[in-house]
């Protein structure tokens, strides 16, 4: 089952002829004598969705935590739009159009929506910041991204529910004209209508030509909302490729055996 | 008041609450999209179309215990209601006048100390960066050095810039908590102060006093006149008024959230009623029999205009903004790009700098300087004045303008207390249980947002 169809019609469409956005090659990173990530090799598609899934410790951390720049590999070498990058800190994946959002999504609840999407970005006019200006992109980029439920774009942070919350953080990740978002677990913590928000969102996003990878411990979100899926087990890439050529058995069997017992495709 | 609760510093886990992922679907309008609850944190301003809607807010969030400045208002008035009791001289017109000159003392003490407390951090030391402060005004004015007096006023605020920054550097640089750091500079820089009243061979037995032709002395011990006092206010009020409409009609032009013109109009009508208030409590002659003295003393209009320009920079400048981030989500802020050392020791700055400004308002208020300057009893009123005006110590909640409910309110239990004659022992337990009250308050605030 292809989800596809589910994009939006007349989306712009993923550029992929020339390449992958991002890709890992033979990436490796090892803590003493923990190999974290052995010779991943991995490519994530322009503008789809690629579910990265895996048990407890199989690296998935390890390997968004590397592409986001935090960590630095031992080996390998990332590509990022087919040319070989080095990333010294998140500042430079920042540079280069990679957003991750975090769990806790780095979100102040003393602050407003617009406050928390432009922070440490706010326009300036006469020394002053430019509310005029951050108010009106807030609302576009929210309306972009399909996010009407909030009742004012002036209210705190800390009176939206789990699903609102995690929609400012991605449209703070769009304001940033983010090429690449890497969402580590979504959806854990929210509720059955919270989750279909947030899964409304990840396709929203991917239909405007955004990459996405999403690390998920929920299958059914993964089959709901991924183009490609990409099983780690034990820090070695056990397989990717399209969800069509998954179905809920044999990703099981990857992320706990790191093969498949009965051939899936 | 308007600002909203932050739920602390450790960024609460998305979800928690599944009664408002109900209205969450988008095809759900967006009047029914969250439940009552979670609205009350928001502004009514932000919520209301107009004043029905906003006072309808109102009463949301106070009937969800989110009460605001009720309770300390209620504190005020039955403060204000035992002293009169007690001193039937309390609400005389010459009382209320000496009571809003204190209160200006503790206003600007309280205003540097928000600055820190919004940073989730403590300073201990300004009681004696304020006196500091005041001595290098002092003997820089006076003679043998003979600045002029605005040169001084400079050089006395530099100097307690300057040791803001050490502090705020030791703080951030070195990670070490503040409240030590703070602790360290409550007893060091006393020791300093009397170091700096000793070089003055002028300084008699730890005192210098203040030419009574010198505008620092007429900061507090002159007035303006009562003619001026009213132009000003009208002038004031006036410009207020066409200033907050133009801008509410600019941006409703604009398409940008807007409150109701009706608020608008409530606040400005407000500041005019606290305007004439004061101004009718100043123009009584407040003088003994020979000589009639009226009008309102300088450092009121002077401190509400410091209080203006804080304000300004905490709500439309960046490093405003990222002060309050910073209180309420270091983390976030960090990766949001802000240089989270850089602004945190330019908070303890603007506390130590603001200090300074509160020394000169003391030493104005006494006609000279002395080393007996009760700095650690400053410091506690400060932190109090801070928190009893809605400034959370736990970071990220509070306004500069809020000092000065605070600071009134201190000033009340400060100046009743000396009516009615109690010892310097008194004075201290009072001190302690009011401290002690408005941090009770400010926690079980904390505590019920944080179970919401």
């Amino acid at each position: 089952m292809s989800t596809t169809e589910s994009r939006p019609a007349g989306a712009p469409q993923p550029s992929d002829a020339d390449g992958p956005l991002l890709s890992l090659r033979k990436l490796s990173k090892s803590f003493g004598p923990v190999q974290a990530l052995s010779n991943v090799d991995l490519d994530l598609p322009s503008g789809q969705v690629t579910a990265l899934i895996g048990d407890n410790g199989a690296g998935k951390s390890s390997l968004i935590k590397t592409v986001s720049g935090l960590w630095s590999p031992d080996g390998g070498e990332i590509l990022w739009e087919g040319r070989k990058v080095a990333l010294h800190g998140p500042r430079d994946a920042e540079a280069l159009g990679i957003t991750t959002i975090y769990q806790d999504l780095a979100l102040c609840d003393n602050l407003d929506i617009v406050q928390n999407m432009f922070l440490g970005h706010e326009p300036l006019r006469h020394w002053m910041m430019d509310e005029g200006t951050m108010e009106k992109a807030a609302r576009q980029t929210l309306k972009d991204l399909s996010v009407t439920t909030v009742r004012s774009i002036r209210q705190p942070v800390a009176s939206l529910s789990g699903g609102q919350r995690q929609s400012v953080a991605v449209a703070k990740a769009v304001m940033s004209q983010a090429k690449l978002v890497i969402m580590d677990e979504p959806t854990a913590a929210l509720g059955v209508a919270q989750t279909g928000m947030v899964l409304e969102l990840i396709k929203t996003l991917s239909g405007r030509g955004v990459t996405v990878m999403v690390i998920s411990h929920n299958l059914n979100d993964v089959f709901e909302v991924a183009d490609r899926i990409a099983v780690l087990y034990l820090g070695r890439l056990a397989v990717s490729g399209p969800v069509s050529e998954f179905d809920r058995q044999s990703a099981v069997e990857y992320m706990t055996t790191g093969a498949a017992g009965r051939s899936a495709a | 008041m308007s600002d909203p609760v932050s739920t602390g510093t450790t960024p609460e886990p998305p979800g928690t609450d599944p009664a408002t992922g109900l209205g969450t679907m988008t095809e759900e309008t967006s009047g029914s999209a969250l439940s009552e609850a979670a609205l009350v944190d928001v502004a009514p301003e932000v919520l209301a179309n107009n004043l029905g809607e906003y006072f309808a807010a109102w009463g949301r969030r106070i009937r969800n215990g989110e009460s605001g400045v009720l309770p300390v208002i209620a504190g005020l008035i039955i403060i204000v209601v035992f002293f009169q009791l007690e001193r039937s001289t309390f609400l005389t017109a010459q009382n209320l006048v000496n009571l809003f000159v204190q209160a200006t003392i503790f206003v600007v003490f309280g205003a540097a100390e928000i600055f820190v407390l919004l940073l989730s951090e403590i300073d201990l030391s300004i009681g004696y960066v304020a006196g500091i402060g005041a001595f290098v005004i002092c003997e820089l004015i006076a003679p043998p050095v003979n600045l002029p007096w605005w040169l001084g006023i400079i050089c006395g605020l530099a100097a307690t810039s300057v040791l803001g920054f050490i502090q705020g550097s030791l703080i951030t640089r070195l990670g070490l908590p503040s409240f030590v750091v703070t602790l360290g500079g409550y007893l060091g820089f006393y020791g300093v102060m009397l170091e700096v009243a000793n070089a003055d061979p002028t300084a008699v037995g730890g005192v210098i006093n203040i030419d009574p032709n010198s505008p620092v002395y007429k900061l507090v011990n002159n007035s303006m006149s009562v003619t001026l006092g009213w132009i000003v206010l009208v002038v004031v009020v006036a410009l207020f008024a066409a200033f907050s409409l133009i801008r509410s009609r600019q941006r409703q032009a604009q398409g940008l959230t807007t409150p109701p013109v009706g608020v608008t109009l409530l606040s400005v009508g407000m500041v005019a009623v606290g305007g004439v208030v004061l101004m009718l409590i100043c123009s009584a002659n407040r003088g003994l029999a020979l000589s009639k003295i009226n009008g309102v003393p300088y450092v009121i209009p002077v401190v509400l205009i410091v209080l203006l320009i804080f304000s300004w920079m905490m709500a439309r400048t960046r490093p405003g903004r990222y002060i309050y981030a910073i209180g309420a989500n270091p983390e976030a802020a960090r990766r949001a790009g802000i240089k989270v050392n850089r602004i945190k020791t330019m908070g303890f700055v603007l506390s130590a700098f603001t200090a300074g400004i509160a020394g000169l308002i003391y030493a104005s208020n006494q006609g000279s300087m002395s080393t007996d300057i009760n700095g650690g009893q400053l410091v506690l009123f400060a932190v109090a004045a801070g928190v009893v005006g809605g400034t959370s110590l736990f970071g990220g909640r509070g306004k500069i303008m809020h000092a000065l409910l605070g600071g009134i309110v201190i000033a009340c239990v400060f100046n009743g207390l000396g009516l009615m004659g109690v010892s310097t022992a008194v004075e201290y337990m009072v001190t302690a249980v009011v401290l002690i009250a408005a941090v009770t308050l400010d926690a079980l605030v904390r505590r019920r947002a944080v179970a919401r």
